[in-house]
């Protein structure tokens, strides 16, 4: 049976099937991991053929689909900290309009291309690997339960800053300043980097504020819904890349990918789970550091400016 | 368009020797949802008042998309990573270019009727001057990745001529096709020069809700924007209901 579907706004056709499996994968790490794969699929689409300015306003369009499948499935278990979202939510917005501004600058600079690639591999390097060292320390640590030392009350800096809140949810009683800085700067590299930001967010949630594991996740996708819809929208007006018909097919991969990568999440332990996102995100920036470093086969390429 | 041809011929009679008359399988395209490509067959004849001049007769038919403004640009090592430096723009790139021809494209015409008539890929290509002193490297570039993608075909032994009359070829157009409106061109060629020439267009349309979509994403950005986002909102709550609903 053909499963060839013609894109309206990317004017390409593709293998629905192909597209379908996609936006599962994404979605299933979505669940799993509470990072929006904004990450994932733009290069991922870009390489079955679509545009790179429809990959990533499309991949932003899918990424609020399965955040909201993923947070409904964590809302009903209990794991989204709201007031945090909010305060985060909050950081994010201004860090937004921020990184609109630097991303202008850059642009007229004319080398956004490479910072974006630059920014992916040292930030993706820099939080993989010290997720990887610091869940590798606590499997081993739970592999030698005479030496599990229990530090209950780690006194991070978050504790020392003035206009503290409640956080129930998360079991923290902090300074609001550090997660809105937290979620300014996730919306700064958000605006420049075209992801929700889930790669960075939820490894500052879990290390720079100390929330629990399976909070973070939740919420790291109920902010991640904001962020991508408003990109979304920006796309959708300014450059009119967002193709409705790739989306639609992503995102029915991606709802049911959520599914099952929230059920496979909730099985796995907080420390494999930190330790395979941390996998992921290195895999990724070696990928992305390669491209940089090896002599690409083709010198050349072609990018559409318009009707002549 | 008949009409439009009989009026040719009509006047076109007394100074040529001889004519073009052809036809097109389907003058419009629609691409639909499940569009997978298409194909064109070009056939036609050659009309004399006259026996027929000394030398071979040669058809060369080309097939034009809209045509678009691109650039290529260039990637060099510098300190260490590979990164685009030098770029040039090209005004006038087709989307899609196949020529089909009965001959080598270089005997059945002459670099000058070439020339005035932008018959090969490279003379339908139009770069703006860049000052880069290898700018023709950018341009052969275009044309090998866009061959290579099959976007750009020569095909030399295309073009079917029975008893130096009846022609044909059949064109393949891609799946990915731009929208817009594609020119067929025939050309009849004696001893490299051009005796007649004939055009023809096939309108290329997305139909349907691909017309739908497209319209509205360009007419009404914004309620577009919104739009996908109660899609995407709406899908996510629906799985999540479904899973909810299967598990208990």
């Amino acid at each position: 049976m053909p499963m060839q579907i013609y894109l309206p706004i990317a004017e390409v056709s593709v293998n629905a099937l192909v597209l379908f499996g996609l936006g599962g994968i994404v979605g299933l790490l979505s669940g799993m991991f509470g990072v929006g794969g904004g990450f994932l699929i733009t290069p991922l689409l870009f390489f079955i053929g679509v545009p790179p300015t429809v990959a990533v306003a499309t991949g932003a369009n899918q990424v609020v689909a399965s955040s909201v499948s993923g947070v409904l499935a964590h809302i009903r278990r209990r794991t989204v900290d709201f007031r945090m979202g909010w305060v985060l939510l909050f950081g994010g917005l201004i860090g937004s309009a921020l990184g609109i501004w630097v991303f202008n600058i850059l642009s007229a600079l004319g080398q956004i291309d490479l910072t974006v690639q630059l920014s992916y591999v040292l930030f993706l390097g820099f939080v993989g690997l010290l997720m990887f060292q610091e869940s590798l320390r606590s499997i081993l640590r739970a592999r030698q339960p005479a030496r599990k030392i229990t530090r209950r009350h780690q006194h991070l800096l978050v504790h020392r800053l003035p206009l503290k809140m409640k956080f129930r949810t998360s079991g923290l009683y902090i300074s609001v300043i550090p997660p809105i800085l937290v979620g300014m700067l996730v919306g700064v590299l958000a605006a420049i980097m075209g992801v929700g930001g889930g790669f960075i967010m939820v490894p500052a949630m879990i290390y720079l504020l100390g929330m629990p594991t399976k909070v973070v996740i939740g919420t790291s996708l109920f902010q991640i819904i904001f962020v991508t819809a408003f990109t979304t929208v920006m796309h959708a007006v300014t450059n009119q890349s967002v193709d409705m018909m790739l989306a639609l097919l992503l995102i029915l991969g991606g709802v049911v990918g959520a599914q099952f990568g929230t059920q496979i999440g909730a099985k796995l332990k907080a420390e494999q789970l930190r330790i395979l996102l941390a996998l992921l995100v290195l895999g990724v920036c070696a990928l992305l550091a390669l491209d940089l470093l090896w002599r690409p086969s083709e010198l050349y390429s072609i990018s559409v400016e318009g009707r002549a | 368009m008949i009409r439009l041809l009989a009026l040719l011929i009509l006047f076109a009679a007394p100074l040529r020797a001889e004519e073009v008359v052809a036809g097109l399988s389907q003058n419009r395209i629609a691409i639909t949802a499940s569009f997978s490509g298409s194909d064109i067959l070009v056939f036609g004849a050659v009309k004399r008042e006259t026996p027929a001049p000394e030398g071979p007769l040669q058809v060369i038919i080309t097939l034009q998309g809209p045509p678009l403004e691109v650039t290529v640009r260039r990637k060099d090592k510098v300190a260490g990573i590979w990164v685009n430096t030098d770029a040039v723009r090209v005004s006038r790139s087709p989307s899609f270019y196949a020529i089909a021809a009965t001959a080598p494209l270089r005997e059945v015409l002459s670099e000058t009727e070439d020339l005035r008539h932008a018959v090969s890929i490279p003379r339908a290509i139009r770069a703006v001057g860049s000052g880069l002193e290898d700018a023709g490297v950018f341009t052969d570039a275009l044309i090998r990745i866009r061959t290579e993608e099959g976007s750009f075909t020569l095909d030399e032994a295309g073009v079917e001529l029975a008893e130096g009359t009846l022609f044909r070829t059949r064109f393949v157009l891609p799946a990915n096709l731009t929208e817009g409106a594609y020119t067929t061109r025939i050309l009849l060629t004696r001893g490299g020069q051009v005796v007649d020439s004939h055009e023809a267009t096939i309108d290329v349309r997305k139909v349907g809700l691909e017309r739908w979509l497209f319209a509205l994403s360009r007419e009404q950005p914004l309620i577009y924007g919104l739009l996908s986002l109660v899609l995407a909102v709406a899908a996510g709550w629906s799985a999540s209901a479904v899973f909810r609903y299967i598990r208990n």
